[in-house]
């Protein structure tokens, strides 16, 4: 099990095949109090880069980008009543969608911990 | 984007407080604290929120003869409201209309005995400088205050906060002006607001805004708010923001605002018509408008925010109009939305469908406010 980063401040735990995709608690901080999320409906096929969910904070909505090309498999459901959860553990219990890693290579242009975490300072 | 954003005189507190800023309207102003925009929000309608709105235009108008009923006469050949009526010590609020009748921007007019106090909106404060001068030099003196700041204490707990440095506070109604001591320093105090809550707004020369929102941040129930729970208040209040729910394309009467319009400048009063668009505002107050201001509550939980298309049908064919501003309401617990629709969907109760994200989402056309006013009136 391995968590990569993106410049977009998505956070992706491979799993073999599959991967749970969140925002990383900068994010979380940034956006303010999150009151809604929603993804792609399961069985969509989404390019790397493409949105895969939103985020709805009391500021505005932020688009949450495939980190690789994949097939959506769930959305949490526990955000449907309580999208907060993604402010009080974003890298956890708040995570937002669970989508398949067609090309593993892609996880090559990812960051590591280290490096995402230098990048936020 | 070379110029430089300008500070209100709390700039320096604001940073102090911990606040985010942001740019708007040309100002660095904070967009929240460390409590957030919510608990902001929240805080505002259970106790009192503190806020900075010095970036907001303030004018003087003093009539040449001396006679403030000179200056009234002239103001309402740029507005719809009746400033003539307006007694000293009284706060109104009003629009300034084009000749198509549309809206160049939304102000408060206060009339302070000797002259005429307009509060304007900070985007707008420029033209709209210019464009009084230019109708009024030749009866009045048109002055912009720019040495002076704006605050505003909002919410159940601002009359006890308030009255604490000056007792004369609380005998204040809704919309009444006063000159009065706060800390020290010399205020124009209204009983007025923009969140549809109870409260003040403080307005005072630079030197003195520092030392008058730290008497009141002093105060037991005060925290300071920022623009983003004030944006969320006055949309739960039902209240329009100029350049979003109101502007240059939207007449007063398609904005629902035809009680800024008193009886004696409607069709029939005393001073009926004489500002610009005035011919074709009366047609509209007697046979009505194509498209009205509306509130709107979705169903589910996503919000649905401004420049949305809205439609008549779940198949989303037969347009019926479009959401101009829109959120999550922390006090209603769910998104909140103004937009325009056609008269013919407009009604309250009258379902409709947002295009949010490809999927058409079901909103009810509701009354405004969503949250009522506790105004002391």
């Amino acid at each position: 099990m391995t968590v990569y980063y993106t410049k977009e401040h998505e956070w992706l735990r491979v799993e073999g095949n599959e991967a749970v995709v969140g925002i990383t608690a900068h994010a979380a901080n940034e956006l303010g109090e999150i009151v809604f999320s929603e993804a792609r409906d399961p069985g969509t096929t989404v390019e790397q880069g493409d949105s895969v969910a939103v985020v709805e904070s009391v500021k505005a909505a932020s688009d949450i980008y495939a980190p690789v090309t994949g097939d959506v498999l769930a959305f949490n459901d526990a955000l449907t009543d309580d999208a907060a959860l993604i402010n009080r553990d974003p890298e956890g219990e708040g995570w937002i969608v669970r989508m398949t890693v067609a090309d593993a290579t892609q996880l090559e242009g990812l960051m590591d911990h280290a490096t995402y975490t230098a990048l936020v300072g | 984007m070379t110029q430089p954003l300008l500070r209100t005189p709390l700039y320096d507190l604001h940073i102090e407080l911990g606040a985010r800023m942001v740019p708007f309207a040309g100002y660095d102003m904070p967009v929240q604290y460390p409590a957030g925009v919510m608990a902001e929000h929240l805080h505002t309608r259970a106790k009192a929120g503190l806020f900075d709105v010095s970036h907001m235009g303030q004018v003087r108008i003093r009539p040449r003869s001396g006679n403030i009923a000179d200056a009234a006469h002239a103001l309402e050949a740029l507005v719809p409201a009746d400033i003539v009526a307006l007694k000293p010590g009284r706060q109104r609020y009003a629009v300034f209309t084009t000749d198509d009748g549309g809206i160049s921007d939304d102000l408060m007019v206060t009339n302070m005995g000797a002259w005429l106090l307009l509060v304007v909106n900070a985007a707008c404060k420029a033209a709209n400088f210019a464009h009084v001068h230019k109708a009024l030099n030749e009866t009045c003196t048109v002055e912009r205050l720019d040495g002076r700041a704006l605050i505003a204490l909002q919410g159940p707990a601002a009359e006890a906060a308030l009255t604490a440095l000056n007792p004369a506070a609380a005998a204040m109604r809704f919309m009444d002006v006063a000159e009065m001591d706060l800390a020290g320093v010399s205020c124009i105090v209204s009983r007025s607001g923009y969140t549809g809550e109870d409260g003040y707004e403080i307005g005072m020369a630079n030197e003195g805004a520092e030392t008058v929102a730290r008497a009141l941040l002093a105060q037991p129930d005060v925290a300071p708010v920022g623009l983003g729970a004030r944006d969320s208040l006055r949309l739960e209040a039902g209240l329009c923001l100029y350049g979003a729910d109101i502007d240059l394309t939207t007449t007063p009467v398609e904005g629902a605002l035809e009680w800024s319009i008193q009886k004696s400048r409607k069709p029939g009063g005393a001073r009926a018509g004489g500002y610009p668009g005035a011919r074709i505002v009366a047609d509209q107050l007697a046979d009505g408008t194509t498209r009205r201001r509306v509130g709107l509550r979705a169903e589910g939980r996503a919000p649905v925010r401004g420049g949305v298309a809205l439609f008549a049908d779940e198949a989303g064919q037969v347009p019926a109009g479009r959401v101009t501003s829109g959120a999550f309401g922390p006090s209603v617990g769910g998104p909140v939305a103004m937009g325009y629709v056609a008269t013919d969907h407009a009604g309250v109760g009258t379902r409709l469908f947002a295009s949010v994200r490809g999927r058409l989402l079901p909103v009810s056309v509701v009354a405004l406010p969503f949250v009522p006013a506790t105004f002391k009136r």
